[in-house]
């Protein structure tokens, strides 16, 4: 079993912060997953920096654009994660876009990522049919892929993205980019309760989750939360950005047990 | 190389594929308005009512047939005999109207009551301006802010016309992080909103049913060469920025016997990396929702293009011209900033006719004598757009004060 299909049989929503992967500076990648850990995250994303970041909104696309200037690559993030699997054994998934991938070659990519430690890929731009192989592939290799659902999705078509994901899911909360949303609360708690009668595969729900009341109100509808552009923001505020990660990722891990037990 | 002999052309493939180029890699939220797009088109195809519309519009309202004229001089001058399909003379000055009249009539079709789309030298955000005026359509218009410095007189006709101009800051603030953000919108506001995408570019079915609509160039140019000349021309001859004009021209001879050579923009020249010439310099990969040549960096990031015309300022190029590229059956050449300022002064003088800076580039290479043309071998030059939008940059060059 992977390490993220045993981590999602657990009962309990967790916490999956996004970093990207060298933001705000190289050296702090490493003390940010630590500290995320520390503060109780169950499994952490890591953001591939890329150009045209489609699905994302301005400050994923700052901080991409930041890491980009910053010289991260891939063979950067391998090291970063490779460093990492020294000392922790949190489950790490990539997440960013196909062209990178293509460039090195997706079989070199593959196999790199299983072997410095990643236990997952998220690829908004690669729906499950446009490249069947890649994901055929990163099974193979021992890698989770996991698709996203969104708003749109008719019943039939989350049951299918289950299927082909296998160890989660991960449910856009709304149409639009990361860091903006969601919208009404009666909505979105539908269309969780949707997803969950559509598949059996485990979801995170993720896309503008910023407050411990956005937590503690989504908590117990999903199996993860996803905590991207308001971390990003605060650290890149923060003298020191560790602390006030690890310091706010336990405040929205106490809302999550606080929405549970509610 | 000839075709005539193979198996007819015919792309893209029921998966939106072009060969190995194409596809639809986008964000799932975008998928269900694929298909949809899909379906009303493959409908509206084959409903007689709908391509009335659409025929009487080009006519009525966008002045088709545009003319194909024979350019006494410049056939002197480079001993071809040369012709112009005047898409310069279409309404908004271009050949995207062609484009934008299609796509809007699908939109309303499909009950959609707004409508995005990105531009670079403004000519696509006009057509589509204009179109949206017509049909009652809110229009929000994307534009880099670097483009929109240089093409001030295109935002204001947008303005003029009802559309709202979105500037874009991101990246490199022209056509590429317009586009970007005018997916970004989309991804947002799908259920109420079609995007209206100018190029033969992103996921599809755009590539397919924008080459459909631009088709009409080659289809008329075609008809008109046979009654002006008879039988055929030698050569096809378009700028290839994401290539529209191009497809269009070039479509409807797909299967014949004759030469095609697309035209892109090389900046400041290929030994720089300050050039837009895609095809030419670029590798495969994945940019706006379909897999076609790319200007990227080993990392694969997409690289910073340049190019003096706005409209050919893109890293990205048509998922069917890289296929056309790998099959041998189009030539892509090259030609400079500089190449095809002469070249805009060269028709201006000579035929008196000013033409956009994109389609300069097509008649450079006819200046430069880049086309293995024999004497009295016929082209046929694809005149995407008229060059008013492009005087005042003309003039700064030249050191002129503000117009």
């Amino acid at each position: 079993m992977t390490a993220i299909a045993d981590l999602f049989r657990q009962p309990g929503p967790k916490l999956v912060p996004f970093l990207t992967a060298g933001y705000p500076h190289k050296s702090s990648t490493v003390e940010l997953v630590l500290a995320a850990e520390a503060g109780g995250a169950a499994m952490v994303e890591l953001g591939m920096p890329f150009s045209d970041p489609l699905a994302d909104g301005p400050v994923i696309q700052r901080s991409s654009q930041a890491a980009i200037a910053n010289g991260v690559n891939l063979p950067w993030i391998f090291s970063a994660v490779r460093e990492l699997r020294a000392r922790t054994a949190i489950p790490i998934v990539l997440m960013g876009y196909i062209n990178p991938i293509l460039k090195m070659g997706p079989n070199r990519f593959l196999q790199e990522a299983a072997e410095a430690g990643v236990n997952g890929l998220i690829i908004p731009d690669l729906p499950p049919e446009e490249d069947r192989k890649f994901y055929d592939d990163a099974k193979e290799a021992g890698l989770s892929a996991i698709h996203m659902v969104t708003p749109v999705s008719a019943p039939e078509r989350i049951t299918y993205l289950g299927q082909q994901a296998g160890d989660l899911l991960y449910a856009v909360s709304h149409l639009g980019v990361t860091g903006t949303g969601p919208d009404g609360e009666t909505a979105l708690v539908r269309y969780l309760q949707k997803i969950r009668q559509a598949t059996a595969t485990p979801f995170m729900v993720g896309f503008g989750i910023k407050t411990t009341s956005d937590i503690a109100r989504l908590a117990p509808h999903a199996d993860g939360l996803v905590v991207g552009s308001a971390l990003l923001e605060r650290i890149s505020a923060a003298p020191d950005p560790a602390a006030e990660a690890e310091r706010y990722i336990r405040s929205l891990v106490a809302a999550m047990g606080a929405g549970i037990h509610e | 190389m000839s075709s005539k002999n193979n198996a007819p052309y015919r792309y893209p493939d029921e998966r939106g594929r072009f060969g190995p180029y194409g596809g639809k890699y986008v964000p799932e939220s975008l998928l269900p308005a694929l298909a949809e797009l899909e379906l009303a088109y493959s409908a509206a195809r084959d409903d007689v009512t709908f391509m009335a519309e659409l025929e009487a519009l080009s006519r009525d309202y966008a002045g088709r047939p545009t003319p194909l004229y024979h350019a006494g001089n410049l056939s002197r001058a480079t001993g071809a005999a040369v012709y112009l399909k005047r898409e310069d003379l279409a309404h908004t000055g271009a050949h995207k109207i062609n484009n934008a009249l299609g796509q809007a009539l699908l939109a309303r079709r499909m009950g959609k009551g707004r409508i995005i789309a990105e531009t670079g030298a403004g000519q696509h955000g006009v057509a589509t301006a204009s179109v949206a005026a017509k049909l009652g359509l809110e229009c929000v218009v994307y534009m880099g802010e670097e483009d929109m410095a240089r093409q001030r007189l295109n935002v204001f006709r947008m303005e003029l016309l009802g559309a709202a101009v979105k500037p874009v800051s991101s990246g490199t603030r022209t056509l590429k992080d317009a586009t970007s953000e005018a997916i970004r919108d989309w991804v947002a506001t799908v259920e109420t909103t079609h995007y209206l995408i100018g190029s033969v570019v992103g996921p599809h079915p755009y590539p397919m049913l924008v080459r459909d609509f631009q088709a009409v160039i080659g289809q008329e140019a075609r008809r008109q060469f046979q009654d002006q000349v008879g039988g055929l021309p030698d050569m096809l001859l378009a700028c290839v920025g994401g290539g529209s004009n191009a497809i269009g021209l070039f479509t409807p001879f797909m299967d014949d016997d004759l030469r095609m050579t697309g035209v892109e923009a090389a900046g400041l020249g290929l030994e720089t990396d300050q050039h837009a010439a895609t095809l030419t310099a670029g590798s495969p990969g994945v940019l706006h929702g379909s897999s076609s040549y790319l200007l990227q960096t080993v990392d694969g990031q997409v690289s910073l293009p340049h190019s003096i015309s706005a409209g050919l300022d893109y890293p990205g190029v048509g998922p069917e011209h890289s296929l056309l590229k790998d099959l041998g059956r189009v030539t892509y050449l090259s030609v400079t900033d500089a190449q095809a300022l002469d070249a805009f002064k060269w028709l201006t003088e000579l035929e008196g006719i000013i033409p956009a800076l994109e389609s300069a580039h097509a008649l450079a290479a006819l200046q430069g004598g880049l086309l293995n043309l024999s004497p009295g071998e016929s082209v046929i030059v694809c005149l995407s757009g008229r060059g008013d939008k492009d005087v005042q940059a003309v003039a700064d060059l030249r050191g002129e004060p503000k117009l």
